[in-house]
């Protein structure tokens, strides 16, 4: 058993993410390998040199890697892993790994599997269907395993060693078929909605986006990130990638408060793997109060500034 | 132009999901079923390309049993022009399996824009498109949320990726798959309705592709996720803060 670890980076640091795709690694076998493409690492290399669990450090610095085009990227790892005696081939499923793994996969003929949650053997994994509605156990009968793994399930590794880098050199074409334009980084201050360690989201019961101030004092206090229900979406409220639900954003951060949300089963699916839940809505019949460690049945108007206050 | 728009028959999104007692999987009978939410935007980004004259045919494809016919004619209703079956007594193929067919279909009909959702809300593989691109050297944007043809046969679009926003150029033939943000689905008219009943759809049995349809993962059982333990409700501000610090110890 070995397995090669898919390291996304920025060409500066390792994402979070990497560093939980190693621990996950960790559960199928002991011999794990990574691998990091990109252009002008050294940063990124110095940090990744420091994870426990890795055996070995692959570095290919090249400017066909400048920017994360899954069909450049693709391709060089399937070249790099021909003749090779890996058996599982793990990528964060961040939108980095949904991107490029199924490409190669399809490269290699393999059916991955997306999105683990955990790992019971070296062939039999979880992963949530339906939003996390249902739990589906699958058994691989491929002979490599192609997994992403969801980051927000594994701790991430921990950093105390010093592993072994070997540079290749990588003789590839570059794709024409498709060019990188730019990238902007979203202008928040606040954390990712899907990264972050606490989340407030406000729904219909806000009234209007005007109103969603009141969430921010609470969400600058708390450094959380902010959300929305599909029905405030809907309204016009705030943007469309505020939306947590299903057909949204996925979250899973240590603490969740929905304000004014009544918990339609379209959010729920979006939030149930919070470690706790709190809400605040003024009907108490509201189905979020069954899915919610801690409600608060109230004026969310009334509470909200009084929340800021004590927080 | 010529779109390739791909479409799945899943469990509506407001339906309430039940797993089998048999742990076989989810029960789908007498289930409001409806098109993958994300497959709808693919099918409004076709026919708005249409309207722009940008695009001259939409071709509607699913892969499913009989019952996919309903979807697709939604997808007429919208605003496609002809549709395509690909007949199985399989509920569910394959990611891997699919994106064979897809290209099988498309080596065919040669579509410039081959346009799905990210992912189906029922496996949520979120694998099709790009396996899809893969398997005939199209380049692919996936999780577009804006798109725009240029006039040299490239289209230009911002895909959500975690933290932002990017931008890439992409040739013509291409593969695009679809996010929340691109737009809002048309209702279809009831006029619309009826015409698109007389609208073709030609059924193609899956035997007549040459491809191995068996599975490679096993499902071994499907189980309601983990419970959460019942909450309480608090009283008041005060110990919803005190609650959160000291008992869950989040804040």
């Amino acid at each position: 058993m070995k397995v090669l670890v898919i390291i996304e980076h920025d060409n500066e640091t390792v994402k979070q993410s990497s560093f939980s795709t190693i621990s996950a690694a960790k559960e199928i076998s002991d011999s794990i390998e990574a691998i990091v493409l990109g252009q002008g690492i050294d940063s990124v290399i110095n940090q990744l040199k420091k994870s426990d669990h890795l055996k070995k450090i692959y570095k290919i610095d090249n400017e066909l890697f400048q920017n994360p085009l899954a069909e450049n990227l693709s391709k060089a790892i399937h070249k790099f892993t021909e003749g090779s005696d890996y058996t599982h081939i793990l990528s964060p499923s961040s939108t980095f790994g949904k991107n490029m793994s199924p490409k190669l996969s399809a490269l290699m003929d393999v059916q991955q599997i997306s999105d683990i949650t955990k790992i019971i053997s070296d062939d039999t994994f979880e992963r949530p269907i339906y939003a996390g509605n249902a739990i589906a156990k699958v058994k691989s009968n491929d002979p490599i395993k192609i997994i992403t793994v969801r980051p927000t399930c594994f701790e991430p590794c921990a950093l105390n060693s010093s592993v072994d880098v070997e540079s290749l050199k990588v003789d590839l074409d570059k794709n024409n078929l498709i060019s990188f334009v730019s990238y902007d980084k979203s202008k928040s201050d606040r954390p990712e909605l899907t990264s972050a360690k606490i989340v407030i989201s406000g729904g219909r019961g806000m009234q209007n986006g005007e109103n969603f101030r009141l969430l921010e004092g609470i969400a600058d206090k708390l450094g959380a990130a902010m959300g929305a229900s599909r029905a405030a979406v809907d309204a016009g409220f705030v943007p469309n990638d505020w939306q947590v639900g299903q057909t949204g954003k996925i979250v899973a951060p240590d603490l969740y408060i929905a304000v004014g949300i009544s918990g339609a089963i379209q959010h729920i699916a979006g939030i149930k793997d919070s470690k706790f839940i709190a809400c605040i809505n003024k009907d108490e019949e509201a189905p979020i109060f069954n899915f919610s460690d801690y409600g608060l049945v109230g004026d969310l108007f009334e509470l909200l500034p009084k929340l800021e206050e004590k927080l | 132009m010529k779109a390739l728009v791909c479409v799945k028959r899943v469990i509506d999104y407001n339906v309430k999901i039940r797993v089998k007692s048999d742990k076989s999987g989810v029960e789908t009978d007498n289930v409001k079923m409806s098109m993958n939410p994300f497959d709808e935007i693919a099918v409004e980004e076709a026919v708005r390309l249409k309207e722009k004259n940008q695009i001259q045919e939409i071709v509607i494809l699913s892969i499913g049993t009989d019952k996919s016919q309903e979807t697709i004619r939604s997808g007429l209703a919208m605003g496609g022009d002809r549709g395509i079956l690909v007949k199985t007594e399989k509920d569910q193929l394959e990611p891997l399996t699919v994106g064979k067919i897809i290209k099988s279909v498309s080596d065919k009909e040669k579509p410039d824009l081959i346009i799905l959702g990210k992912q189906a809300i029922d496996d949520d593989c979120n694998q099709t498109g790009q396996i899809v691109a893969t398997l005939l050297e199209f380049p692919q944007a996936t999780f577009a949320s804006e798109l725009k043809k240029n006039n040299d046969n490239t289209l230009e679009v911002t895909r959500e990726v975690d933290g932002g926003l990017e931008t890439v150029k992409i040739n013509i033939p291409c593969v695009v798959t679809t996010d929340l943000r691109l737009n809002e689905p048309r209702y279809a008219s009831l006029p619309n309705i009826m015409k698109a009943k007389q609208k073709k759809i030609d059924v193609l049995e899956i035997g007549s592709f040459d491809i191995d349809i068996k599975d490679r993962l096993q499902v071994l059982e499907v189980k309601e996720p983990p419970e959460r333990k019942p909450g309480i409700k608090v009283d008041d501000v005060d110990s919803l803060v005190e609650k959160l610090k000291n008992e869950a110890k989040v804040l």
